[in-house]
């Protein structure tokens, strides 16, 4: 009452005003500093998802650069490396039982893995999945036999698995796993094991990337075999022998079952090829691993043989044969050597299959095949039985929707196609469907809508860029067919890590990846900023440093933003573009190597690896030294890289460092791993925030 | 930037499972990230009605699209009048100062959390929850004189 009371009012009225403020401006600042870490997580994305996709994109242009090694070195009459042996090594038909000798392994007293008795009970899949929790390996005799058992149920099952929800609650979709054991594990904890109660469709891409391919591949056909009628498994991109030995699958069997190894790989690609394409949920609901095309017609996939189509990087062999131009002995020569290897299948829809033709059509129109830098105007092929299959099977693993309409290549990834609304609508009204499924693209959410709902994208590994890039998550169906989703991530640290380390760890990683590309292309770079730079100042504008870059890497990134993280500004402002590289060198001391070799063999490491890998047929990973001459010759050729024998020879000889012939060529690539100079400043944590660079 | 940003949406986060989308509402929520995101990253300090009525000038009739052609003339203006300055250290301090009644030097998260929630432009529960995480100490106290040296952002170049 009285003057006191209403100063005190007064006052208290004044400080709620100015907390009000307060709050407002903190409220402010904080929101701003978060959208800026979010600016960053985004352009991190950026850079982790366009090198991905290139990579992917650099394997067709290898798969390419085989096709024509077959054509025009078939002469070579043994004088070739074993690539060319293998690559021509016939495609042996998985109905044709190998031996089954797993009976014969044995197991030492001293296993204390599972010891799996067939046909399987829960008692053995609970079995396996202690002992992956425990990092315990599968004896390889059981995981023959588990592959033998699975590779007979898959060649019972059609193309297109269709699912009814009228007998079971709910179904549940998960998308790309790749190795990720820990997913997995979290999926089965919250969602449930694969039971007759609770159904499973995974949607592909089991292995690759992630360390422990092998555990989820065992439990998913553990429980395939278990449940044949509640577990279901698409093919994914992934399910494909030449991608697995891009993509660490191959490296980590042979790393985990040294002796038997070998013909695991041999049944994994049967299993993959015999996996089926696609599912579908009461008629209504399509789940494929990547996406569709303006040409996917499901009646029609239903009725090939999708085991021939073992990889996605191996076109149909007779169309190669019709792109051999002008030689036409050699074609002869091909057709009967075709026709020899393809061993008679004993299923009645092969009939049809027969000779390729190998019509001479004045073809109207050209292919443009890449490979590997340059591209090749070569007379397109008449679609022939098998590539029209091919075809199919490629674009429902490999395809990737967009928001613009119609259907185009999809030339960022380099296979399949990109899909609009349009072609959705289409193909949803044709077959009476209301949603299509699919995998395929990592998403921060683990999931995404597109095409207005009629497109989900659910994928289940997270963290998969990078710890804490993104979400996983899984899809739930029930009988009324609308999707519920459960997102989860996999945490490796028990300290909740706040956003920014978050970002910053992703960050750091995808900068160190961008950064190596930008060392891998060191020349053609120089050689473009040199053309902006024609008085040799060593600097550009800020516009034309970014177009340089966008030419030679073609990855669509921002590339302004990243500047600052990429290179220094001279005075003026404008780029000082040496100083994109500096902060990369070479690793180990390389042996005597002409620049430009080292650039080269840097930039195609993954490649010539892969090379490597498939003529090292026993994955020793020996080569003899006159098979790495040649195939190293081979491919700078391809390459248009002018490289003497000499410095060939001499290379070869000094990393033959036990003078005994052979080249350990893991050894040798490792000499061209770069590093980066700056990585001791850039790795601690310290603290939890983070101040702002520039 | 191209116009593809724009364009393309992505779901918000939940930890619960979604009902079943629908559009409308929740495309409009989004907008209003993206956008705020982009304003903040050129140096602005909107408060969330002025990205509101930022964006209620620039969308297209509500279908919660932003094209560039409307987006650039207006974002330009806005950093061509400096609409939304920058909040400097000082000013920053002084908030903090005004929230802590007893004079402490530091907040405990219950009371910075009842101001962010309930004062202002709320926070989420989300937002909440990361900024904790982020300030507190080991003592789980908000010794906003360190914090604050350390996030502020210093203007562009």
């Amino acid at each position: 009452m009285g003057c006191g009371t209403s100063i005190a009012t007064e006052t208290q009225g004044k400080s709620m005003e100015t907390a009000m403020k307060a709050a407002v401006l903190i409220q402010r600042w904080y929101r701003r500093y978060i959208a800026r870490l979010e600016m960053r997580r985004r352009y991190t994305w950026n850079i982790f998802q366009s090198i991905e996709y290139a990579g992917e994109q650099d394997q067709l242009q290898l798969s390419s650069f085989f096709s024509f090694m077959l054509d025009n070195f078939t002469q070579l009459n043994g004088n070739g490396p074993d690539l060319i042996s293998q690559l021509l090594d016939p495609l042996v038909d998985p109905w044709l039982d190998r031996e089954t000798c797993y009976n014969q392994i044995h197991v030492p007293e001293s296993y204390t893995g599972p010891r799996l008795s067939f046909p399987l009970s829960v008692s053995d899949t609970s079995a396996l999945l202690s002992a992956f929790k425990e990092q315990q390996t599968l004896h390889a005799r059981y995981a023959l036999q588990l592959l033998y058992e699975t590779k007979k149920l898959l060649k019972q099952m059609p193309n297109i698995i269709h699912l009814s929800t009228s007998y079971i609650k709910d179904i549940t979709i998960c998308g790309d796993l790749h190795g990720r054991l820990d997913d997995l594990l979290l999926i089965f904890y919250k969602n449930g094991l694969p039971s007759a109660d609770t159904p499973y469709v995974f949607n592909g891409d089991f292995v690759d990337r992630g360390k422990k391919s092998m555990e989820v591949v065992i439990l998913l056909f553990a429980y395939l075999l278990l449940y044949p009628d509640s577990m279901h498994l698409n093919r994914g991109n992934h399910e494909d022998h030449i991608m697995n030995l891009r993509y660490g699958f191959t490296k980590e069997v042979m790393q985990k079952y040294k002796t038997h190894g070998h013909e695991m790989l041999k049944l994994f690609q049967d299993i993959f090829s015999l996996l089926p394409v696609a599912t579908v949920i009461d008629g209504k609901i399509l789940i494929v691993h990547g996406g569709i095309s303006d040409q996917t017609d499901l009646d029609f996939l239903s009725s090939i043989e999708r085991h021939k189509v073992k990889s996605a990087l191996r076109f149909p062999r007779h169309s190669v044969g019709q792109l051999d131009i002008g030689q036409s002995c050699r074609q002869a020569k091909r057709t009967r050597s075709t026709d020899a290897s393809r061993p008679s299948s004993s299923r009645s829809q092969s009939k049809n299959q027969g000779t390729p033709s190998l019509r001479s059509d004045s073809t109207p129109h050209t292919l443009q095949v890449p490979f590997l830098d340059s591209l090749s105007s070569v007379p397109a092929p008449s679609p022939a039985q098998h590539e029209r299959e091919w075809k199919q099977i490629v674009d429902i693993l490999w395809s990737d929707p967009k928001t613009q309409e119609g259907c185009s290549p999809n030339t960022f990834r380099g296979g399949g196609c990109y899909f609009g609304p349009d072609v959705t609508q289409r193909l949803l009204l044709r077959h009476g469907l209301q949603l299509l499924i699919r995998s395929h693209e990592c998403k921060q959410e683990g999931y995404e809508l597109c095409h207005g709902g009629q497109v989900i994208t659910i994928f289940s590994a997270s963290n998969y860029y990078e710890e804490g890039s993104n979400r996983g998550a899984y899809v739930k169906l029930g009988r009324e067919l609308v999707p519920r989703f459960y997102q989860y991530q996999v945490s490796r640290s028990t300290r909740k890590l706040t956003l920014t380390q978050r970002v910053r760890a992703a960050e750091g990683s995808a900068l160190r990846a961008l950064k190596e590309k930008l060392f891998a292309h060191r020349c053609e770079l120089m050689a473009g900023f040199l053309q902006c730079d024609r008085n040799n100042t060593g600097s550009v504008s800020v516009s034309e440093w970014a177009q340089v870059l966008e030419s030679v890497l073609r990855l669509d990134l921002p590339w302004r933003t990243l500047r600052p993280h990429l290179t220094r500004l001279a005075p003026d402002g404008s780029v000082d573009y040496p100083s994109c590289f500096e902060d990369m060198g070479p690793g180990n001391p390389l042996p005597q190597v002409a620049p430009n070799l080292a650039e080269t063999l840097f930039r195609y490491r993954t490649d010539i690896e892969i090379i490597f890998n498939i003529i090292d047929k026993d994955h020793s990973g020996l080569i003899s030294a006159e098979e790495f001459r040649h195939t190293w010759r081979l491919f700078s050729a391809h390459l248009g890289v002018d490289i003497n024998d000499r410095a060939i020879d001499d290379l070869a000889r000094s990393i033959d460092f036990n003078k005994d012939g052979s080249i350990d060529f893991t050894e040798f690539l490792e000499a061209f791993r770069v590093v980066h100079k700056l990585d001791s400043k850039d790795q601690h944590l310290s603290g939890k925030m983070d101040g702002e660079k520039c | 930037m191209c116009t593809r940003r724009s364009e393309r949406l992505s779901t918000r986060s939940t930890t619960r499972p979604t009902a079943p989308w629908t559009s409308g509402e929740l495309v409009r929520r989004q907008a209003a990230q993206e956008i705020g995101t982009i304003i903040y990253s050129l140096g602005c300090f909107p408060s969330q009605k002025d990205l509101h009525d930022f964006i209620a000038k620039v969308e297209e009739d509500h279908t919660g699209y932003i094209h560039l052609d409307k987006f650039l003339p207006a974002m330009t203006k806005v950093l061509q009048e400096h609409k939304f300055p920058p909040i400097s250290e000082d000013l920053l301090l002084q908030a903090f100062e005004a929230l802590d009644k007893e004079k402490k030097d530091y907040l405990d998260p219950e009371e910075l959390t009842k101001y962010m929630t309930q004062e202002g432009e709320p926070f989420t529960q989300e937002e909440m929850e990361e900024m904790l995480t982020a300030l507190a100490d080991h003592r789980n106290q908000i010794h906003y004189k360190d914090v604050v040296s350390q996030m502020t952002i210093k203007p562009d170049k």
